[in-house]
């Protein structure tokens, strides 16, 4: 008799365990994909500069210290919405911020630079997307934290808040400085 | 009426989905042509979620497809394109995902749920079906004292 109500129990919990992991997937933002390369080398790639005057980079280039690399469009308009934020990081952060200029015309990301100012201390132009796709681009803005040995710690699909920045981002980095 | 009907019916028998490739895209090499096209249908567009690079119009699912076309051309696999994006994108940019210790519950969760309900279903109509039966024993024990009780009664009364 013990055992039949035990026995009861067990789809009982079954359900609830199934509920509740169903219901956390519910809360997961599904256009928010998880990058494989966390902890993974940045991929090796060389890019030209997009401002005259300043300097391209590439994967060498990522090594010996923090970066943050925040990939931007001057057609995207959250890039528009974290423009701000990133131009207050450039001016209080100890790392450099390397820009990639995704699918889009020179000309035009030249303009936006002038028109909101420049966060950038190089700026790489990807107007194929050749590598955005090894990076796993999928959608501007994003940023990465590269550690000081050259490997993808952070990624951030969306623009950088300022909480993003204060709870996620700068004490990441401060732990990466260590 | 039955006549639009059985038109319509027939149109949409041939209609197939719009497909999203360009001509610029498409490669003079039939073969890899078709290798590209059977290939990009297994890899997801991240932007629309739902739709493969073949179907999808979006930048990025173009991106993709010239980059598959680019990948076979230069000699590649096609377990290497697809290697090569889960590799970059994870395992969510491949419509069929891989079986691996991560994706058990996925692809085997739904014959273990049916396995779970089937064994509780099974025990539960057995253990029934006994009780039951164990049941009309009884009963039958019980019914058969008190018609002897009643037979006795009755023949007491009766000679």
């Amino acid at each position: 008799m013990l055992a039949g109500r035990v026995l009861f129990l067990v789809p009982l919990t079954a359900f609830l365990i199934l509920a509740v992991y169903l219901w956390a997937g519910l809360q997961s933002d599904p256009r928010v994909i998880p990058s494989a390369l966390i902890d993974q080398p940045v991929p090796e790639f060389e890019l030209p500069p997009l401002v005259p005057g300043k300097l391209g980079f590439g994967n060498k280039d990522l090594h010996g210290q923090v970066f943050i690399i925040n990939i931007f469009a001057s057609w995207c308009l959250p890039c528009r919405v974290e423009h701000p934020f990133l131009m207050q990081l450039a001016a209080q952060s100890t790392v450099p911020v390397y820009g990639i200029n995704w699918k889009d015309r020179p000309a035009d990301a030249l303009a936006w630079l002038t028109e909101l100012g420049d966060p950038y201390a190089r700026i790489g132009k990807d107007p194929n997307n050749k590598v955005g796709i090894d990076f796993g681009v999928y959608g501007v803005p994003e940023t990465y934290i590269i550690d000081a040995e050259g490997r993808i710690r952070f990624k951030q699909v969306g623009p950088i808040f300022p909480e993003i920045l204060a709870e996620t981002i700068l004490p990441l980095i401060r732990d990466l400085q260590g | 009426m039955i006549r639009a009907a059985v038109l319509c019916a027939i149109l949409f028998t041939f209609a197939s989905g719009a497909d999203a490739v360009e001509p610029s895209e498409v490669l003079v090499d039939p073969i890899l042509e078709s290798r590209a096209r059977a290939l990009s249908t297994h890899i997801r567009c991240l932007v629309c979620q739902n739709q493969s690079i073949d179907d999808s119009n979006a930048d990025l699912a173009r991106d993709l497809r010239i980059l598959v076309r680019e990948r076979l051309v230069s000699g590649d696999s096609d377990q290497g394109v697809l290697d090569y994006l889960s590799s970059r994108y994870g395992d969510f940019v491949l419509l069929k995902p891989p079986i691996k210790p991560k994706t058990w519950a996925l692809w085997f969760g739904p014959i273990g749920i049916f396995l779970m309900a089937f064994t509780g279903a099974a025990f539960y109509f057995h253990r029934h079906r006994h009780a039951t039966q164990q049941g009309s024993d009884q009963l039958a024990e019980d019914e058969a004292r008190q018609i002897s009780k009643l037979l006795g009664e009755d023949d007491e009364q009766q000679p």
